[in-house]
């Protein structure tokens, strides 16, 4: 058995269940842990001591007194700070929720309740997920674990940061562009961007409702994979829920890829400058082919568009979802001379630069006279971006692609330039535009030590495909049994 | 020098719409980045999509009704207190209506 911090969900729980360990002693170790790093990493906006050694002793209770446990029985989670927790202050790394506390569970807050995990704390991200290097966040800058000069990814850098170091077993981040699987990438760990619709909404601080899914962060594709079924399910308080049948993730790990037909996006890997990243792809591709799989060339020919796509989509519901930040019912309010002013005030201080952008670009794709030549076009491009999927995936059951197009970038690098900034969003914004489900996995490490990430796309629902192909991935480059090494 | 995609006036209506109080400074920032980002969506002009049908739903879906039952939600009091400021069971807001005393 590995030793803490590195176990797994797996390891953690069979401890707590048989007795070697209490959840309570896990609960304190990791939470020591994330006080001494956390200034290091700036992962946590908030460690919730009380909140994580009460949810423990009650697992240790339901040990001593043999009822039946659940899946996480024990397990340490970290939350991204998106995700309303009940009592506990949720921020979305913004000044205008800075003391929020929300008076309910998000709906896989609670099913993570009921799995007996324990939630450690609630992590950093940019601010309402917006950003794709977690500086946007309104509460300081996280660091990535391989390389503290670099960034963590976006916007789940907190949860990413604080599993690939070791301050929880699994997190939970959201995507809306790819704010779990880029992050995953940066930080070498796995992520899923679920199915839309396969996970409830419910409690998830809105960004881009149409693109919005919350998604499993883990150091294995099994152990996401656990996540991801724990999290999955029908709920009736979140009207796009899906009510669509749970698949069986974790088993799906050890299905293999024998005669599984890998759809490879060629033009996009040939045209990669980063070679590192393009090498890396290829050989996760050859453990594929060796494995049984099938490599098929597929094209996706306005996938090149998705940038523009997603920057028109993405802002203007956001400007609608965040019209509700009004310094009423809850959160900052500054007073102005009348209530217009009031709202002006209130919002122009509480919102920072990125999420005023993305309000302004939104606002402004939806008003008079321009709602057609911006956001009515944009979604007609993203049915052409759909359409290539349905097609690719007559001769494909998979389809791969890099998930960033370099490894990590560093702090401060692309903040001066927001349209530099989306453009290393290339390759995960396809899938979300046809709320398709994708995973990303570490394949490789590129010569400087930063990790690199395999995108696998599925069609709707067939997460288990993912988990079967990332297994067999995870198992040919085992990056596992070597975490960031200042933090081993 | 080519027209701007997006002028300052335009930049401060938006603004307004959005109700986004900036300072002059921010909105001259924002109008360079605004038609920055504009300039590349421009691209998305090359497509005729004119006979394409816009997806407002990556994934179809009927929207689901529920029954017409009570059901329970969060206690009253733990809502207003996340309020700035709340009055006799209700969420007090700045005066919007003149009254003549």
């Amino acid at each position: 058995m590995t030793s803490f911090p590195w176990q797994s969900a797996f390891e953690i729980r069979e401890q707590v269940v048989s007795g070697a360990a209490t959840a309570v002693d896990v609960a304190r170790a990791y939470l020591a842990r994330a006080e001494e790093l956390n200034a290091k990493l700036s992962c946590f906006l908030y460690v919730d001591h009380e909140g994580a050694l009460a949810a423990a002793a009650q697992v240790d209770r339901a040990v001593r007194g043999r009822e039946a446990l659940g899946p996480l029985a024990g397990v340490p989670v970290a939350i991204k700070d998106n995700l309303c927790t009940r009592g506990v202050r949720t921020t979305c790394a913004s000044k205008i929720l800075g003391d929020y506390i929300p008076p309910y569970d998000a709906h896989v807050v609670e099913a993570l309740r009921a799995s007996g995990a324990v939630i450690v704390g609630k992590t950093n991200l940019d601010e309402f997920a917006m950003g794709s290097s977690n500086e946007n966040s309104a509460f300081g800058n996280v660091h990535n674990p391989w390389n503290l000069d670099r960034a963590p990814g976006g916007s789940s850098g907190g949860s990413a940061c604080a599993t690939a170091a070791g301050l929880a077993t699994l997190a939970l981040g959201s995507d809306t562009g790819g704010s779990v699987r880029q992050p995953g990438a940066f930080c070498g760990i796995t992520a899923i961007k679920p199915t839309y619709g396969r996970v409830s909404r419910y409690g998830l601080i809105a960004f881009a409702s149409s693109l919005d899914q919350v998604g499993p962060m883990a150091r294995s594709v099994r152990e996401a994979s656990l996540l991801l079924e724990v999290i999955a399910g029908h709920d009736v308080r979140d009207a796009t829920s899906a009510d669509h049948e749970v698949g069986a993730y974790h088993a799906a790990c050890s299905r293999g890829v024998n005669g599984l037909r890998v759809g490879v996006v060629r033009d996009q890997l040939d045209e990669l400058q980063d070679s590192q990243v393009r090498g890396a792809v290829e050989a996760a591709l050859q453990s594929l082919e060796n494995n049984g799989a099938v490599l098929v060339d597929v094209a996706l020919a306005h996938a090149k568009h998705a940038v523009s796509v997603y920057y028109l989509i993405a802002p203007a519901e956001a400007s609608s979802n965040l019209a509700r930040f009004d310094g009423i019912r809850y959160g900052l309010r500054v007073s102005g001379k009348d209530l217009a002013d009031t709202y002006a005030e209130t919002r122009g201080q509480g919102f920072g630069p990125e999420v005023r952008r993305r309000i302004m670009l939104g606002t402004y794709a939806l008003s008079a006279g321009y709602y057609d030549a911006f956001y009515l076009r944009a979604q007609r491009v993203r049915t052409l971006i759909r359409r290539d999927y349905d097609a690719a995936f007559e001769s494909c059951d998979v389809l791969c692609t890099p998930t960033t197009p370099t490894p990590a970038f560093a702090l401060g690098e692309k903040t001066s330039d927001p349209l530099e900034m989306y453009l290393a969003d290339i390759f995960t914004l396809p899938p979300s535009l046809a709320g398709l489900p994708a995973l990303s996995t570490p394949c490789g490490l590129a010569a400087d030590g930063l990790p690199i990430g395999l995108q696998i796309v599925a069609p709707p629902f067939e997460e288990e495909r993912l988990c079967g192909a990332a297994q067999v991935v995870e198992d040919a480059c085992g990056l596992l049994t070597s975490p960031p090494p200042a933090f081993a | 020098m080519a027209e701007p995609r997006i002028t300052l006036d335009e930049v401060l209506h938006v603004a307004e719409l959005a109700r986004l109080q900036l300072s002059d400074d921010e909105a001259r920032q924002m109008q360079a980045q605004l038609d920055s980002i504009l300039g590349y969506l421009a691209e998305l002009d090359e497509l005729d999509v004119s006979d394409v049908e816009p997806t407002f739903h990556s994934i179809p879906m009927d929207a689901p009704l529920r029954r017409d039952v009570p059901v329970p939600c969060s206690d009253r009091s733990e809502i207003l207190a996340e309020a700035p400021e709340s009055e006799a069971g209700g969420f007090a807001v700045p005066l919007v209506l003149e009254v003549d005393s």
